[in-house]
């Protein structure tokens, strides 16, 4: 099967900084992935050329296996942006910018599906309201509700959810799943990594212009996350947990925990110690402390 | 096609939304020239026999209108939607260059087409008009319309701010319509600025232009035609050759 994105040795190099250094990516159909990445990282570029924003400096960027650039038209057919600022135009109803928007993409007038897709976004009793009007969540919903219009297999969403209250965040996301249910390819780039544990299940860490980790959600988080067992005893930490520590405060203790199969000797040691326990919690394999460690290891 | 239709309705529609700036206040402009020039000058001057200051003004003020409303229109969408990032509206479809450049170039024309109407017919309560030639009148109107449509599209395209939008205008616009005889016949001039006058493609557009109502003008129809059509053939190629670029829009 033909690769949703496909992306072979991409550089960009701007007048000032080199934005991409050689990334190679591929993303197959049906996929929920997630693009991570500090600021400055280059996500936002490698979206803008896979959109034809920008022009690569090196290397190549295919969507369903159109060339962004010799194959434009085709490539831009496949692929529905939602852009990272708020933008729009003040001119223009929410409908008008659909209608619109779908016009350029060559389509004649769907209102059924326009309408649809507000109903979804809950735009549509805003349907006829001027865009300079709506609020900046309501700005975001017609943002997505354009980059919908043509129908794309490939949605590209550029930090959709900063900015954006709990309730749309929550709204917005169940859509997005359903559309992804319905075979969409979703591409997502956002800086709250408990959205990309929950929702994606392939992720790609960027570094200054690299890939410097890529693999599923799952294996990211086996293979990464440190987990840690948090005591607080009545007593002094027994002699055989101290390679263990890792922090202190007080009576609470942190230590390593590798394997959950340590637990039940860790604390069959303590009662053996006649050192009571209080409280015991263990730590959720987190996306963001796997996040922060790539970040950290990874070389400059 | 539906793709160059839709942008192209849509250029229309965003100065149509605002009519009373787009289109009516230029019109109100126009007026108060006449108003102002006919009022003073019309028993004082005489550039050719048996045409009134006022008729004489009327082809001039019309062309001007026309060709500074083209050049706004465009120029204006253009860098609007840069500041404001909506651009990527029309970046982001499979667009092509040439229905982008088409759209573009052909609503800042028919702005300036209905403004240059509009003038004519304010024009009609101050004086009678002859109409020669209509076909060289509706020729230079959109041929030169053309050339300022585009020339539109490129400020509005290399422009990164208002200010340099608007140094555009006040430093070249509209120095090359007021310097072009719009308001007289480049040959009460001195022979210096007649000979400078040549240089302005204007002044071709705008003699080209009266010739169509009067039949009299300072230079032959043919020659104003033969300098205003490749201007605007070079101009459309400029526009062009920077959208397919992406010469400032796709980086």
């Amino acid at each position: 099967m033909i690769p949703a994105v496909s992306i072979r040795g991409l550089e960009k190099v701007f007048p000032r900084v080199q934005a991409l250094r050689g990334v190679d990516l591929e993303i197959g159909q049906g996929e929920f992935f997630a693009l991570l990445g500090p600021n400055g990282a280059g996500k936002t570029t490698l979206i803008s050329i896979l959109a034809g924003l920008a022009r690569a400096t090196a290397g190549k960027a295919e969507v369903m296996g159109h060339d962004v650039v010799r194959d434009y038209r085709q490539a831009r057919r496949q692929l529905g942006v939602v852009p990272q600022e708020l933008v729009f135009d003040p001119f223009f109803t929410v409908r008008e910018a659909l209608l619109f928007q779908a016009g350029y993409f060559g389509l004649r007038r769907d209102d059924a599906w326009i309408d649809e897709l507000l109903a979804h976004l809950g735009l549509t009793d805003k349907a006829d309201t001027n865009m300079r009007r709506l609020s900046g969540g309501m700005k975001r919903r017609v943002l997505v509700a354009q980059a919908l219009v043509h129908r794309p297999p490939v949605i590209v969403l550029d930090e959709p959810t900063a900015g954006v209250d709990v309730e749309l965040r929550q709204s917005l996301w169940a859509f997005i799943r359903q559309l992804n249910a319905q075979g969409h390819t979703i591409l997502l780039t956002t800086h709250y990594l408990e959205e990309a544990q929950t929702l994606c299940q392939r992720v790609a860490m960027l570094k200054e212009g690299r890939i410097v980790a890529l693999d599923s959600t799952a294996n990211l988080l086996r293979a990464r996350y440190e987990r840690r067992l948090e005591l607080e005893l009545e007593g002094d930490l027994p002699a055989f947990l101290q390679p263990r520590l890792k922090g202190r405060e007080g009576a609470r203790y942190l230590l390593d925990l590798p394997d959950y199969a340590d637990l039940e000797g860790i604390l069959a040691g303590l009662r053996q110690a006649g050192v009571g326990v209080r409280d015991l919690s263990v730590g959720q394999p987190d996306l963001e402390d796997v996040f922060i460690k790539v970040m950290r290891e990874a070389a400059p | 096609m539906i793709g160059f239709w839709t942008l192209f309705k849509k250029e229309i529609l965003r100065f149509w939304k605002v009519l009373l700036q787009t289109v009516a206040a230029p019109i109100l402009t126009a007026f108060l020239y006449l108003l102002i020039f006919s009022h003073v000058l019309e028993a004082h001057v005489q550039v050719y026999p048996g045409v009134g200051y006022t008729a004489f003004l009327m082809p001039g003020l019309v062309m001007m209108s026309l060709l500074q409303n083209a050049f706004a229109n465009s120029s204006s969408s253009l860098i609007q939607s840069k500041i404001t990032g909506n651009i990527v509206f029309v970046l982001l479809p499979p667009l092509s260059y040439m229905e982008f450049f088409l759209a573009y170039m052909l609503a800042a024309l028919v702005r300036g087409l209905v403004i240059g109407a509009g003038v004519l017919v304010v024009g009609l309560f101050f004086t009678e008009m002859q109409l020669r030639h209509p076909l060289w009148i509706l020729a230079f109107a959109l041929v030169s319309g053309t050339v300022f449509a585009c020339v539109g599209m490129v400020a509005g395209i290399w422009a990164e701010k208002f200010d340099h939008l608007a140094g555009v205008q006040n430093f070249a616009i509209m120095p090359l319509t007021f310097l072009s005889g719009v308001f007289y016949s480049i040959h009460s001039l001195p022979a210096f600025w007649q000979g400078v006058s040549h240089f302005n493609p204007v002044f071709y557009m705008i003699d080209g232009f009266r010739y169509g109502f009067f039949g009299v003008a300072d230079v032959d129809p043919w020659l104003g035609l033969a300098v205003v059509a490749p201007t605007a053939l070079a101009s459309s190629l400029l526009t062009l050759w920077m959208l397919r670029s992406g010469y400032k829009l796709r980086h």
